[in-house]
């Protein structure tokens, strides 16, 4: 293999595990403050992108994507106020599941809407076929804004969890439930919140990422299961060890190619799913400790 | 300030506490003691809305708040400091103080948190210590101090402590005494609950005796101390031995 070639693939699985670990980290957020998994977490990604390819046909690009996420937040408020707010003391269990039927039920509204056509929102700079050469390797512009969009994503993260009183309230809750009640935090509210953050961060992922992976109804269903792998690989709830394990995730994917065929790429990264799963649930960077007290 | 009149509560088909009537008037260290399962903690989840009341009245300076959830009972100014500390561990100490001041800012109060902070630390100075280090690296009773601190942080008028002497050293849970003493004198109702019956009996002005969910005993603290039910049962005096 040529250097041109390795870099050519490790550019090209940075770009794929960068995505992964977006929806990795929407999976985070909602885990951090419910102690769930939400399954419907890829069907916002979906929603971003496909809204916004709707959007697109009315007005510009940038208008449309921020319409896009912002009509993916309300949706995201919505679920979490009609599905899950009411409910008193429910099981991990039940509120799984109910997320698994919102993904279901998200995914058939979207095929009614948007019926099975494959979209894809234009190129946000040149085309499909435009490059940028760095050392010999050739890199498509969206790749770079994939890579800027993302980062700036997790920067902004950081600064709120770490910065500002409504992120500290937000990881408070995460900490201890019922002493951040007895704070006068309002549990309930930071809940709806982590919906519409997770689903306003999986909106843009699905914006920016449009135009490479293009999108579809069902698009999200996959994005889930990578995100999920990805998210599990760096230890549940942990934000920054989801994007380091989705970029391990999405090169080894790329290097895959070399060994195997292309068909046993998304075998591959259920295939470290389960290995995780059964030798080192806690996650790559997980503490062990920490793990066992938790429920799930 | 809280006056309690007939509450029951428990979980699920168990009723833990029975027709409990109890009050505390504005500047008072009242004290709830009883053994092990008594219904203490279960009485201070109910009266900080953790768990839900059966039946009774719970009256905060005036107002049934008996339907309230926690955030809002806090935000009227009745703060507990939870069993166990319950401290956010991955959080610093600063960060801790800093949420306990949640409820500031929805009162309007939010340029106080600063001045506040200030009057915790200098409550406690070995918090103002610490400040940066994370409150699960903290000894059990630096713990109790920044969970004590981070409930004054909320300005309340009425503070509720589930066994802050748990698991702390002699020395310690004289300091957490001393500290819940000069509270009083800032002008804070106290309820303490406590096991540790004689030092809770020492620093209060009048206590009630909880046993298997029904108040058996109440009054002035030296009578209680003087009771010879409560001698034998909570103070670990065996009055035929010394007959």
């Amino acid at each position: 293999m040529s250097a041109e070639l390795f870099f050519q693939y490790l550019v090209a699985g940075v770009t794929y595990g960068i995505i992964y670990s977006i929806v990795a980290i929407g999976f985070n957020i909602i885990y951090n403050t419910t102690g769930i998994i939400n399954f419907a977490q890829g069907e916002f990604v979906m929603l971003g992108g496909m809204t916004a390819v709707t959007l697109n046909g009315f007005m510009p690009l940038p208008a449309a994507i921020v319409v896009a996420v912002l009509v993916t937040m309300a949706i995201g408020a919505l679920v979490e106020i009609v599905f899950i707010r009411w409910l008193v003391n429910p099981s991990v269990l039940r509120m799984i599941i109910i997320t698994i039927g919102l993904s279901i039920l998200i995914r058939e509204i979207a095929l009614h809407v948007w019926d099975e056509k494959v979209r894809a929102l234009p190129y946000f700079t040149g085309t499909s076929v435009s490059s940028i050469e760095v050392g010999g390797v050739h890199i498509s512009p969206q790749v770079l804004w994939v890579i800027g969009v993302c980062t700036v994503i997790v920067i902004i993260l950081n600064f709120f969890f770490s910065c500002t009183s409504m992120g500290r309230q937000m990881r408070a809750c995460s900490d201890n439930r019922n002493a951040a009640r007895l704070c006068g935090i309002s549990a309930r509210n930071m809940v709806t919140l982590s919906f519409v953050l997770s689903a306003g961060i999986g909106a843009l992922a699905g914006c920016v990422v449009s135009p490479i992976t293009y999108v579809q109804y069902d698009s999200g269903t996959g994005l889930a299961i990578k995100g999920f792998t990805v998210a599990i690989l760096g230890g549940l709830g942990n934000s920054m060890a989801a994007v380091a394990a989705g970029i391990l995730l999405g090169v080894l994917e790329s290097f895959s190619i070399w060994v195997m065929p292309t068909a046993f790429k998304d075998a591959l990264s259920i295939s470290i799913l389960l290995i995780i799963l059964f030798a080192r649930p806690s996650g790559l960077f997980g503490s062990r400790e920490v793990f066992s007290m938790k429920e799930f | 300030m809280l006056k309690i009149r007939n509450l029951e509560a428990g979980y699920g088909s168990l009723t833990v506490l029975r027709r409990v009537t109890m009050h505390v008037s504005p500047g008072e260290i009242v004290t709830m003691i009883g053994a092990n399962g008594a219904g203490k903690t279960t009485l201070l989840s109910t009266l900080s809305g953790l768990v839900r009341a059966r039946a009774g009245e719970v009256l905060f300076s005036g107002r049934d708040i008996s339907g309230l959830p926690p955030e809002q009972r806090v935000a009227a100014g009745c703060s507990l400091v939870p069993e166990g500390r319950q401290v956010f561990q991955t959080m610093t100490v600063r960060e801790n103080l800093l949420l306990g001041a949640s409820v500031l800012r929805k009162r309007g109060e939010g340029s106080k948190t600063g001045e506040e902070l200030d009057n915790v630390y200098h409550l406690f100075p070995v918090l103002r210590e610490r400040q940066h280090q994370l409150a699960g690296t903290l000894s059990g009773g630096e713990q109790q101090m920044l969970a004590i601190g981070r409930a004054q942080m909320a300005r309340p008028k009425l503070i509720m402590m589930d066994e802050p002497s748990m698991g702390l050293a002699p020395l310690v849970v004289k300091q957490i005494f001393f500290i819940v003493r000069k509270l009083r004198d800032e002008g804070i109702t106290i309820l303490l609950v406590e096991q540790n019956a004689r030092a809770a009996l020492g620093i209060a002005d009048r206590g009630y005796v909880l046993e298997t969910g029904r108040i058996i005993v109440q009054g002035p603290s030296e009578e209680l101390l003087a009771n010879r039910d409560v001698q034998r049962a909570y103070l670990g005096r065996d009055l035929d031995a010394e007959r």
